[in-house]
């Protein structure tokens, strides 16, 4: 991936496999937003594509401080690309803190754009440098583009006569108009983009596409003394049909309101605003035309409970949060346990324990999630792999809510809420319908009568005429649902409860591998956002004619009925997780085997480079 | 046409279930009351649910025979207000006590008399925690002495009905768990009310806490130290009907005096105005025994409800995204043809 080198300027582009740049800036840069329109112009040219947006917790933090850096990372390619990149190729880094945070990560020889209008006296003390990083050749190993693009773009907006604070915040799209020049991106699809975002605002509109156009103009008319070629990446052999961009914050609403469709009922969303999971609620929100109502609640608590109530009164409760929320929620998913009331319960997971590290990606909150609750509580665990998973993950869990009458956990995380990838858009009309039908014959009811191959209870609603009964945390007669303290009532109630979990494995998919054989030297086992880091690195060591195999599970708890035969079936397991070895205990304790962790707990996606390491070194190769 | 539906009597809102409160317990009287005011307001045991948190008063949709959730400690009224969301047709009841409501709970009480979901909420104040066998409670008054405060309790109680006027609820009212004789009617008024409900009910605890209302609810002693307010009359009360609440000259406060003594007219009686929240405010604060129980619908002033306001959002965006699809959605904004 040798992108950049210091050539002679042509107008002759040279091909690439794939090339990852990363955006780096104050959090009011506007670098998300740079990211994501060069995201659209990219997908739109046909190119596959993944992406990371890394920003702090606080919207706003001190300018030019190290802890207000905001990035976007996306890698793109014309083969197929499963994450946002180990290493950036290209790194614009709009000040010096912007820089200090991220030069580590530009590979050797990559190329960094700098804008030297921010890099003064007073950023270099803010981010901590003594002197200034372009003047002290500690950036050698570098291709540097020094730019003051701050001075380009109020040149550039100058006749729009806006405030000076205004016209500064035109830079992101002259940013923005050099990138798409050195990649051949269109800048079409950002100017309709532009026009609609600053409708109201047609002076902003046009300022900032100036800035863009000047951005470009400039990389297209050699004012680059020749540092720097345009690259052409080519298309990627997708498979055939139509395409967008999803993020996974996206897929989860979309997948829910299909399952709403799929099982005919209304969704009712409770929920409460945290990081990272609060687009769910805002996507929902303006759906309110496919029935979805969603209910801001004033706490975790309220925003679960009013979620049961709505399936105890007919609807597909679902509620939404991260881990500290899902904390809160415990109490109440027991009682959803224990009525076998329906509900999904979203957890996109960020880095804890407590507040954490709210807008950095984890995946610990497995052990809370298969584990977590007072008593004997069984629940079913799902886990989306990548932002496009989530869809079919949602419609999943709501199948299973639905007709096993329990609350269904589905795991997805900061990376894949808020990555985005290209989506074939499915077929709607393909999806497997699963309609609900509520009891409403009164001879022989009781509201704990079972399906007796699912278990499922059955679902009365009130306002039925005749099934008036009462339910409640405290115990069940299994024959009666009246309140019972009977110790052989109770063994037998727990022991149906996980049977009927448990019975689930019959109702999922076979595992099998994503690459490899199933059987062999080495799997790698992964869960949820490592999918692609995995998937990469399994290829390339494949490649590289090593014997090893990708599994990688969706079905979290309970596990695939042959799991434990396909595991056994390899000399060595390795699970690499961004925890400390959650899903590892769960493989040890289940099949008691081997298996030994790779455990990443920075905040940051595995790279591609961690795992192949690891793999090379199990296989000792 | 329809035949017209049974009419049915407080029996058979009655479950075979045992009842398992303490003998005596003012639980009972409730019960009784509310199986009552069902008949009396002709609810349907099919369209009626009742939804309880944690703790004794929470016990009770067992003994309902319509439908019934026994949630967790606190929460109630956020279950009710997702039931009441889904299906605005139900006829919603949360049964709370002092400590599930105002201690564990308190929270989602504000929220939903805040927000005003068409519910009734019946708040079983006891003034000590029983299931759990006696501690002090957040209306336990300064100086109870109890398990968990030996020496005697220390923090200011809380006044349910302020907090449910502070909190913005539109109907409130207070009653006694033995006065069978005005409780199915005050509930017959809560039901009527669009919007949130708010009844506290003094509710005497024989085990832990006997007779802690027993100055004003004695037969003996009800006369002259409860006072039953009715929207339009004078808030007259005593044995002889003599005494009265005025608003005490140049003062923002209200008196007790005697009709005829002091040069007192039955024209400086107060008459109670329950869409006062003024008035309201002065009549839920009145400390006894200074003051007499004031017991009745002291506020009454609707506002529009929480899940027709929802309702109408819903309403609002299927009208203008009419044909709206998910596939027009999934479609919405940059697609592109891969071939």
């Amino acid at each position: 991936m040798n992108v950049i080198a210091a050539v002679p300027h042509d107008r002759e582009m040279r091909e690439l496999e794939s090339v990852v740049v990363r955006f780096a800036g104050d959090s009011g840069d506007g670098m998300q937003l740079t990211g994501s329109q060069f995201t659209v112009a990219t997908a739109l040219e046909g190119s596959d594509l993944a992406t990371f947006p890394d920003f702090p917790a606080e919207i706003r933090a001190p300018v030019g401080t190290t802890y207000g850096v905001s990035a976007f990372q996306i890698n793109f390619g014309s083969s197929r690309v499963l994450t946002a990149g180990d290493a950036p190729d290209v790194l614009v880094a709009m000040n010096p803190a912007a820089l200090k945070v991220n030069i580590g990560d530009l590979r050797a020889g990559g190329l960094l754009v700098v804008d030297t209008g921010s890099f003064n006296e007073r950023n270099f003390q803010k981010a901590g440098y003594e002197a200034n990083p372009l003047t002290d050749n500690s950036l050698a190993a570098y291709q540097v583009l020094s730019i003051d693009m701050s001075a380009m773009t109020l040149e550039a907006v100058k006749s729009f006569e806006l405030s000076q604070k205004e016209a500064l915040r035109c830079k992101n799209m002259w940013t923005l108009g050099l990138t798409l020049w050195m990649f051949g991106r269109p800048r079409q699809p950002i100017v309709e983009w532009l026009k609609a975002k600053f409708a109201k605002r047609p002076d902003i509109a046009e300022a900032n596409i100036a800035a863009l156009n000047a951005g470009h103009a400039y990389g297209e008319t050699a004012e680059l003394s020749g540092q720097v070629k345009r690259y052409a990446i080519g298309k990627a052999s997708l498979e055939p049909g139509l395409y967008r961009t999803v993020t996974g914050g996206q897929a989860l609403a979309w997948g829910l309101v299909a399952a709403s469709e799929l099982a005919k009922l209304p969704i009712f969303f409770g929920s409460y605003p945290i990081t990272p999971a609060s687009p769910v609620l805002h996507h929902l929100a303006s759906m309110k035309e496919f029935g979805v109502m969603t209910f801001q609640a004033e706490d975790e608590i309220a925003a679960i409970c009013s979620a049961i109530g709505a399936s105890y009164a007919g609807a597909l409760g679902v509620t939404s949060s991260s881990g500290p929320g899902i904390a809160l929620k415990g109490e109440a998913i027991g009682l959803a346990i224990a009525t076998e009331l329906p509900l999904v319960i979203l957890n996109t997971q960020r880095a804890g324990p407590s507040t954490g590290l709210p807008t950095k990606t984890e995946q610990s909150d497995l052990y809370q999630a298969v584990y977590g609750r007072n008593g004997d509580a069984p629940m079913p665990v799902l886990a989306a792999a990548t932002p496009a998973d989530c869809f079919n993950m949602a419609i999943e869990a709501a199948r299973l809510a639905v007709k096993y009458m329990t609350p269904v956990m589905l795991l997805s995380d900061g990376y894949i809420a808020n990555a985005a990838e290209p989506w074939k858009l499915p077929d709607l009309k393909s999806l497997k319908p699963f309609p609900v039908t509520f009891r409403t014959e009164k001879e022989g009811f009781h509201p704990f009568l079972r399906d007796p191959k699912t278990l499922a209870r059955v679902w009365a609603v009130p306002g039925t005429p005749g099934l008036q009964h009462r339910i409640g945390g405290i115990e069940r007669n299994y024959d009666s649902g009246h309140i019972s303290y009977d110790a052989a009532n109770h063994q037998r109630m727990t022991e149906t409860r996980r049977n009927k979990v448990l019975g689930i494995a019959n109702d999922i998919p076979l595992q099998t591998t994503e690459s490899g054989n199933s059987s062999g030297k080495l799997a790698v086992v992964g869960w949820g956002s490592t999918y692609g880091a995995i998937e990469q690195a399994v290829r390339r060591a494949r490649k590289d004619g090593l014997d090893v195999s990708h599994i990688h599970l969706r079905y979290i708890w309970p596990l695939p009925r042959n799991l434990g035969e396909l595991l056994r079936g390899f000399e060595k397991v390795i699970v690499p997780e961004m925890n400390t070895g959650q899903l590892l205990t769960v493989l040890r304790s289940e099949y008691l085997v081997p298996a030994q962790g790779l455990n990443k707990i920075s905040g940051q996606p595995f790279k591609i480079a961690d795992i192949l390491a690891a793999i090379h070194q199990t296989l000792g190769a | 046409m329809n035949e017209p539906l049974p009419k049915l009597l407080p029996k058979d809102f009655a479950t075979d279930q045992e009842v398992r409160w303490c003998p005596g317990c003012g639980d009972y009287a409730i019960l009784r009351g509310v199986q009552k005011a069902l008949a009396d307001i002709g609810a349907r045991p099919e369209t009626t649910v009742f939804i309880s948190g944690i703790g004794c008063s929470s016990r009770f949709p067992y003994y309902m025979a319509t439908y019934g959730f026994h949630t967790i400690h606190g929460r109630a009224p956020s279950f009710a207000t997702g039931i009441k969301l889904v299906n605005p047709k139900l006829d919603v009841w949360i049964v709370t006590g002092d400590g599930d409501g105002l201690s564990i709970g308190g929270n989602h009480l504000l929220h939903v008399l805040r927000r005003n979901v068409d519910v009734q909420i019946l708040l079983f104040n006891n003034e000590i925690y029983g299931l759990t066998k006696g501690q002090y409670s957040p209306t336990s008054k300064i100086g109870t002495r109890s398990p968990s405060t030996p020496m005697g309790s220390v923090d200011a109680p809380l006044s349910p009905c302020s907090f449910a006027l502070g909190a913005g609820a539109r109907f409130i009212a207070r009653s006694i768990d033995t006065a069978q004789k005005q409780l199915p009617d005050l509930l017959a008024r809560a039901h009527a009310h669009k919007g949130a409900s708010f009844v506290e009910i003094y509710q005497n605890c024989i085990v832990y806490n006997d007779g802690v209302f027993e100055a004003f609810t004695d037969k003996a002693l009800a006369a002259d130290s409860q006072i039953w307010v009715e929207h339009g009359k004078p808030m007259l009360y005593g044995k002889d009907g003599k005494k009265g609440l005025r608003l005490k000259p140049g003062t923002l406060e209200l008196e007790v005096v005697a009709v005829g003594e002091n040069g007192v007219s039955p024209s400086d009686i107060l008459v109670h105005d329950e869409t006062n929240k003024t008035l309201a405010h002065l009549l839920i604060n009145l400390e006894r025994p200074k003051f007499p129980a004031v017991l009745g619908v002291i506020y009454c002033n609707p506002a529009a409800e929480y899940e027709e306001a929802v309702e109408a959002q819903m309403e609002a965006a299927r009208t203008a995204k009419s044909g709206a699809s998910l596939e027009k959605v999934l479609k919405s904004g940059r697609t592109w043809v891969v071939e």
